[in-house]
């Protein structure tokens, strides 16, 4: 399966390089210098990699249980929550931190059943509140990329366990565990990543200054004291911590290659035991009701102000679907190519290259949105290039985990199949089209989905393009909202998310129709 | 006795009946055209795949209420029969107690088990590393240490060359005859049912016969047998 | 059905970058967006200019006002902007130092401002008192001053200074009425705080799902409820301290070819007709009271005693110290 794979993954590895570096690099030209980092910016580092840590172990560990209920039970519903799992991860932030507010706020549902029975007001602002927000936004993300990965056992290793009596405790032992040290490390350090950038989470749950972050000092370095060299400097900390710990994860962490199935279909997992079966229950009811509820709130309140928007929004919403297509195909494109170059590489050499293309990740929106304008312009117009340029930027986003959920299985086939493939000179394009595309179409779909949903929703980098004639649906959600316009602005978030959610489902789906595998 | 009373499998496109019994302690081979169902009656048989209608039951009682993992038997599937993660010691181990607290007793029995198929000094590998003969061993090793009443073979050796899969044949028969055991055994290939198997079980056209004796079978084979025999 | 859809778009994309060929004189105004928006000033303002100019008038908004300034600062002396407006006065002192605006030519206009304005380069167009907002059905007693305030149990979402002028504002606020012992109101203040948000909007928002029984916006504010949505049980808060102000300004750019074009607009943003515009559709106060008056929505809205406002390099020169005091007192 020799895919011609360097030349499109080098390619792909030094867009994004050329991308998070160069523009840290244009930022620090334009700037007089590094600037100085200050006794509060080493406060917001320590805050940073402490919820960031916090956020990623919580949400990867919670997530065990809820995906091996859902990858060992059938039941009326399943597919739709599994599709609806996408949603939190993919909503606006300031939407989905709405919603929660509903539920765990001061005056939300939570509190209200709270004071009815007597009972203290539960404060939600703080490091717990900025916890639950991220749990909301990434648990959904962990339970898919899990549950994948139990997926990929062959079917027949749970046939022989069957056949061979083993009780729950020596599947988990056997089975189970071997599939999580293989899974668990990538879907950290991807919410590790996520969560290191975050910021309207950050100050809306924070909470107060106490909760201060380094992308909240970048943003301040370079909206306030229009300072950016020290902008620079916090961006370049920023981008060495998450390298630093990305590195550390991947070189710790020995993902076995677990073999392969005969490609069979998967029939739902033995499984065993009443009190098995009512913790199972309690995983899927728990996790149901922690992410619909809010996600229920939002739907109702912006619902009746959806027939009133005019058209314009609607305008907004095909040029964001325009945005959301482009950047898939991009993204797709790029994960998949940087993909084929690490499985082709020998191992140490792959983990330093899979590292590598998360810098993507890393790279403060901010930085990259200034970076590119500062390189760009000189060149081009970035007001009439704002779409392309979004699309771009978003794919460049989405590009690490769209690696994060093919790595896993692209190894796999490349252990499994690449004896034959390569017997059968199986090369380049003839290899993509009859064995990696078919055999990755369920992931491909997956993160194809992911990306589109992504930058359907995405605000960040690409302020600085913003063109006011042609807005996305973010940034009107945003201004209705500036503008006193609540009601409007709920009525957008529901077309956002539902946009959102049709995008990722829609393109998700294309992984399952007929597959035989 | 295996007794297969009024089985009747459905599937989308798929239909299979039988009624039929299997002495204890016999060789049964299980032989017909591919696809007919020779696979899904053994999964039956195993608790993988449930009957539409009909009983399965050894020495009178139902299997239907026990898993897999529980009925009196042990199952060789065609391949993914070790997990390759697992040394064959640990394989095999599983055989005895599925959490592997192996005390000395066990230790014995799959030493015992790994020297009766002639492996010794292989214990610490990984399936990966073995040859196709020696894998098969491991397994059989293992089902040997189960000591299950019922043997399933769902064509285990078919990748084997011709003469090991004699001796791996030959070497189920010796084990089967020193257990007593019941031995049920799909394969497309007549000679591996003449050379061990007492009775054979004619698998075609959504019906899988009563088992009659393998020589006899042969030497007059009914017309679906003689099509798919090709003479 | 893609192609049916997308095919359109792209053209509409492609033709309208192609607008631009036209004869006419080009003015380009960078402004920040909720000012384009359909709902905002923009339009009606584009459309009154155009019919006076003989020229295009093209907006161009980078995001929310601290985004507009640092697309200025990074554009630098090669600028498309012949004009910037959206500035606010705590930008300003920044903004002059960088050197890139250039005088406004002299203008003929008694301005509306409760304080005396005679900056040279940056022309008000709209203006504001910051003050917090309330639901008179919810809030009973409703403080007075900053230690009223904190000596309740009412909780208040506020914005952080360092992200959002209404955050700065605050925080210029605080130190023109207290100065030295504002430390001392913002550590009493804190747990009045449920939140810190990152912008205006993420606060106002938070107010009206009633997670904050105040919010730090402006004493205009309930005028927008009353006009679109008849309902007047929002309020501002009078403080006896005064309120701090904040002056929304626009200024030509030095190197604009266009410099006549220019000041005919910065005379335009002080005329009727925009100045017309602006209480309905930015909800704010406009820089010349219109000569029949404000809108009826207007009316009821508190009058300050006292306009607070730190010259502009002062509140810069402030700005840093008197931030990290806030982060200091708040973050225990």
């Amino acid at each position: 399966m020799r895919v011609a794979a360097r030349l499109p993954g080098g390619l792909a590895l030094a867009l994004v390089l050329a991308l998070a570096l160069g523009s840290l690099a244009a930022v620090l030209a334009r700037s007089e210098g590094l600037g100085r980092v200050t006794p509060a910016d080493w406060a917001a580092v320590r805050f940073t990699l402490l919820q960031a840590s916090l956020s990623a172990v919580l949400s990867t560990v919670l997530a065990v249980p809820v995906a091996r209920a859902l990858a060992r039970r059938r039941f009326a519903g399943r597919g739709l929550m599994i599709a609806a799992l996408g949603a939190p991860f993919i909503l606006p932030v300031i939407v989905a931190v709405m919603g929660i507010l509903s539920i765990f706020g001061r005056a939300g549902a939570l509190n209200a059943a709270l004071a009815a029975l007597g009972l203290p007001e539960l404060r939600v602002y703080g490091l717990q509140g900025i916890l639950i927000a991220h749990l909301f936004l990434n648990l959904p993300l962990a339970v898919r990329m899990i549950l994948n990965g139990w997926a990929a056992i062959p079917p027949e290793r749970f046939r022989l366990a069957a056949s061979l009596d083993l009780g729950p405790r020596d599947l988990w032992r056997l089975i189970e565990y071997p599939m999580l040290c293989a899974t668990l490390p990538g879907a950290a350090l991807a919410i590790f990543l996520v969560c290191l950038t975050s910021f309207t989470v950050i100050l809306m749950m924070g909470g107060g200054p106490a909760a201060t972050t380094l992308e909240l000092a970048i943003y301040q370095a370079f909206r306030m004291e229009f300072d950016l060299g020290h902008a620079a400097s916090l961006a370049a900390l920023q981008m060495a911590l998450s390298l630093a710990v990305a590195l550390v994860s991947l070189m710790a962490f020995n993902p076995t290659a677990f073999g392969a199935g005969t490609g069979r279909r998967a029939d739902a997992p033995p499984h065993a035991g009443r009190l098995a079966l009512w913790l199972d229950v309690f995983w899927l009811c728990a996790c149901g009701l922690f992410l619909a509820l809010p996600l229920l709130t939002v739907l109702l309140a912006g619902l009746p102000f959806l027939p009133g928007l005019g058209a314009s929004l609607w305008m907004a919403a095909g040029r964001s679907v325009l945005v959301a297509l482009s950047a898939t195909v991009l993204a797709l494109a790029l994960s998949l190519s940087i993909a084929l170059l690490v499985t082709a590489l020998p191992r140490a050499a792959g983990r330093v290259i899979d590292g590598l293309a998360m810098l993507a990740l890393t790279t403060s929106p901010l930085v990259l949105g200034t970076g590119l304008f500062l390189i760009l312009r000189p060149h081009l117009d970035p007001v009439a290039f704002a779409l392309p340029i979004a699309a771009l930027v978003n794919a460049t986003m989405a590009m690490p985990f769209c690696l994060r959920i093919l790595m896993p299985e692209l190894t796999t086939l490349r252990t499994d199949y690449g004896r034959l493939s390569e017997s059968l000179g199986l090369q380049g394009l003839t290899a993509l089209r009859l064995v990696i595309l078919p055999r990755l179409r369920r992931s491909m779909a997956f993160a194809g989905g992911l990306s589109a949903a992504l930058a359907a929703g995405d605000l960040g980098a690409v302020a600085l393009f913003a063109d006011p004639q042609y807005p996305t649906l973010p940034m009107q959600v945003y201004a209705l909202a500036g503008a006193y316009r609540s009601n409007a602005a709920a009525g957008a978030s529901v077309l956002l998310m539902g946009l959102s959610f049709f995008l990722f489902r829609a393109i998700d789906q294309m992984g399952h129709r007929d597959a035989d595998a | 006795m295996l007794t297969l009373e009024d089985l009747s499998i459905r599937q989308t496109d798929f239909h299979l009946c039988a009624n039929l019994s299997v002495p204890t302690g016999s060789l049964t081979a299980v032989v017909g055209p591919s696809g007919a169902g020779k696979s899904t009656l053994l999964s039956a048989i195993a608790g993988f795949v449930a009957p539409t209608t009909g009983r399965i039951l050894w020495q009178g009682q139902d299997l239907a209420p026990l898993p897999p993992g529980q009925r009196p038997l042990s199952i060789l599937f065609q391949d993914q029969n070790l997990f390759p993660h697992l040394t064959v010691a640990q394989n095999l181990g599983l055989g005895l107690r599925p959490d592997l607290r192996l005390g000395p007793a066990d230790q014995a029995r799959v030493s015992a088990a790994i020297g009766r198929v002639d492996l010794t000094g292989l214990e610490a590998r990984k399936p990966g590393t073995l040859s196709g003969g020696e894998q098969s061993r491991v397994a059989l090793a293992r089902a040997l240490l189960r000591a299950r009443p019922l043997l399933l073979l769902d064509e285990p050796f078919a990748a084997l060359g011709p003469a090991l899969k004699k001796e791996m044949l030959d070497l189920v028969r010796d084990i089967a005859r020193e257990n007593g055991t019941t031995v049920l055994m799909v394969s497309h290939d007549p000679d591996d049912a003449l050379r061990i198997a007492d009775l054979t079980i004619l698998v075609a056209e959504g019906r899988a016969e009563p088992p009659v004796p393998t020589r006899s079978l042969f030497a007059a084979p009914p017309p679906a047998l003689a099509a798919y025999l090709g003479n | 059905m893609t192609t049916k859809f997308f095919l359109p778009m792209i053209a509409g994309v492609l033709a309208a970058n192609m607008v631009a060929a036209e004869d006419k004189p080009v003015l380009t105004v960078y402004t920040y967006d909720s000012f384009v928006a359909e709902w905002g000033p923009g339009p009606a303002i584009e459309a009154a200019f155009e019919a006076t100019c003989a020229c295009d008038l093209q907006f161009v908004a980078p995001g929310d006002a601290g985004a507009l300034l640092s697309r200025i600062l990074l554009e630098g002396k090669d600028t498309k902007a012949d004009v910037v407006l959206g500035l606010d006065n705590n930008l300003t002192a920044k903004a002059a130092a960088s050197g890139l605006f250039a005088p406004h030519a002299a203008l003929d206009v008694t301005y509306g401002l409760p304080v005396a304005w005679n900056d040279p380069i940056f022309v008000p167009y709209d203006w504001g008192y910051f003050a917090f907002v309330y639901d008179k059905t919810k809030v009973r007693e409703v403080p007075t001053d900053f230690t009223a305030l904190a000596t309740s149990d009412l909780k208040i979402a506020i914005q952080d200074p360092r992200s959002s002028s209404p955050g700065l504002g605050l925080l210029m606020w605080v130190k023109a009425a207290y100065g030295d012992k504002a430390a001392e109101i913002w550590a009493d203040l804190a747990d009045n705080i449920v939140t810190v948000t990152p912008g205006w909007s993420e606060a106002y928002g938070l107010f009206l799902k009633g997670e904050a029984d105040m919010v730090l916006s402006y004493t205009t504010s309930p005028a927008y409820h009353i006009f679109a949505e008849k309902d007047d049980t929002k309020a501002a808060a009078a403080f006896s301290e005064g309120h701090y102000l904040q002056v929304e300004v626009a200024a030509k750019l030095g190197t604009t070819p266009q410099g006549d074009l220019a000041d005919q607009f910065l005379a335009f943003v002080t005329g009727p007709e925009f100045q017309g515009v602006i209480p309905e559709t930015n909800w704010m106060y406009p820089a010349v009271t219109p000569a029949d008056g404000l809108p009826a929505e207007f009316e009821g809205l508190i009058q300050p005693a006292k306009a607070l406002m730190l010259p502009a390099g002062e509140a810069d020169a402030l700005r840093e110290s008197a931030t990290e005091e806030w982060r200091a007192a708040l973050a225990k």
